[in-house]
């Protein structure tokens, strides 16, 4: 991927399907909560592709990816 | 796009003729994919969601209602529809947000992907236990009650904290509620359940213990966020979501698995194809297929419009075998890549507990298979029951051999 990207969880809309945290776990977890959140220094995420899996399978638009640069 | 009044006359939901596929009666409403018409039990016509994108759309639009209290709500039997509702008792799947969004939040932690994982070996204790005593017993043996229903059905009294003792009595009570089979029977079990939860929940503010609803007791209950009544409609609904649907997820999975020998044998070979079979089986098998929601508000989807009031039907085993998404939709493969299926829901209702299913499903199927490789049929695929159109999908019984 040349382009950076930048991954964010809205928690507002998060409602804890965990998702994310199963489809990239490199990327996403969740807090004590139950709340998804990005993994510390995860936020450009590496390139990692499953994070477009990940976008599309929050059931709750929750999770964004910002291109940056 | 078929004219929407050649599907008018599909009478939904319909039982399926094999247990793993959607029925063949509903071919019109795959060839008029996203969006049909079908007509319920009561002659009254309702929407019909058959097209992937056009479902996660709508799951996830807040315009429709998951409310059985909202004006249209569509019903799908007369069974159903015969139940005197209860206005005090209203949790989760049946109310929408805010009130869902606060009661989901309680229980979320509970379920989440660190906290299920940690479950795991408890879960593998509880299968090797039940097949232990399987094999001890020797074949030929009935799988959905020595394997299929105790093993979700154990977890998920572990993780609330339900006494294991009792579960002929909340099993029985969750057959009739889901499968009645009169509209009488499912009262019935449900004012029983209340009444058991009731006193379960006094017992704990007694004698606090370990479980889900031990916390939730202490922590929710005991400072007003929830109230027993919504206590126990959260208690009911977790009880009966958490060992019904895996319940059958694992005896049709079994199922379907011997009726492939092929694709069984591939996933033996491998077994770390079995998390990808999981979500494959999930799926193909769509065993809750027929969701319900009601507009709130006019909603313009697919070239139509849903009118305020209209009831909505979601064909999960249709939206799920999508051509548009699903190549060769009718035949398994573990090697799909990210599947994006709708089993579990879409929006805010998805599946509280798809981790811990996901879990229990893997560890279930993978030792069942490792422990009886010779695991089969002990009677005719065709002499075998399964569940009516009307509720959760799965066999009524299994007898296997091994």
């Amino acid at each position: 991927m040349d382009q950076r990207m930048r991954v964010e969880v809205d928690r507002d809309r998060c409602m804890g399907a965990g998702m994310c945290a199963l489809t990239a776990p490199g990327v996403f977890t969740q807090d004590d909560d139950g709340l998804s959140e990005v993994l510390p220094g995860r936020a450009d995420a590496g390139g990692d592709p499953l994070v477009r899996e990940a976008v599309r399978a929050c059931p709750v638009g929750a999770v964004r990816v910002e291109e940056v640069g | 796009m078929t004219d929407v009044r050649t599907t008018q006359a599909v009478a939904f939901p319909q039982n399926r003729t094999c247990p793993y596929h959607p029925p063949q009666t509903y071919q019109p409403l795959r060839d008029a994919r996203p969006l049909s018409r079908v007509t319920l039990y009561d002659g009254r016509s309702v929407w019909a969601v058959t097209g992937h994108a056009v479902a996660r759309a709508l799951l996830a639009d807040g315009r429709l209602s998951s409310d059985r209290r909202t004006e249209g709500f569509p019903m799908p039997s007369e069974r159903i529809a015969g139940v005197k509702f209860d206005e005090r008792r209203v949790a989760l799947l049946g109310v929408d947000d805010p009130l869902h969004n606060t009661q989901r939040r309680m229980l979320i932690p509970s379920f989440s992907v660190k906290r299920i994982a940690a479950l795991r070996p408890r879960i593998q204790e509880t299968v090797d236990r039940l097949l232990d005593a399987m094999e001890e017993q020797g074949p030929p043996a009935e799988l959905v009650e020595s394997f299929a229903l105790p093993v979700p059905s154990m977890v998920i009294c572990a993780l609330l904290g339900v006494p294991y003792a009792d579960h002929e009595f909340f099993e029985e009570q969750s057959r009739r509620l889901l499968r009645g089979p009169e509209a009488a029977d499912v009262e019935e079990a449900r004012d029983q359940l209340d009444a058991y939860f009731l006193q379960l929940i006094d017992e704990k503010l007694k004698r606090p213990g370990e479980g889900l609803l031990d916390d939730l007791v202490a922590q929710q209950l005991a400072t007003g966020a929830v109230d027993r009544d919504e206590l126990v409609a959260m208690a009911t609904i977790l009880l009966i979501a958490g060992h019904e649907t895996t319940a059958n997820m694992i005896s049709l999975g079994t199922f379907t698995l011997l009726q492939h020998p092929e694709r069984f044998a591939a996933l033996r070979a491998d077994d770390g194809l079995m998390p990808a079979a999981v979500e494959e089986l999930l799926r193909f098998l769509s065993i809750a297929d027929g969701m319900l929601r009601v507009a709130k508000e006019d909603i313009d989807i697919a070239g139509a419009t849903i009118r305020t009031g209209d009831g909505v039907v979601f064909s999960t085993s249709l939206i799920n075998r999508d051509t548009e998404v699903y190549g060769a939709p009718e035949q398994l493969d573990w090697n799909r890549g990210p599947l994006h299926h709708l089993a579990f829901g879409f929006g805010i209702h998805q599946c509280l507990g798809q981790n811990l299913a996901r879990a229990e499903m893997e560890i279930a199927l993978r030792t069942l298979f490792r422990r009886l490789p010779g695991l089969a049929l002990a009677v005719p695929a065709e002499e075998i029951p399964f569940k009516p159109g009307d509720t959760i999908q799965g066999m009524l019984e299994l007898p296997v051999t091994w």
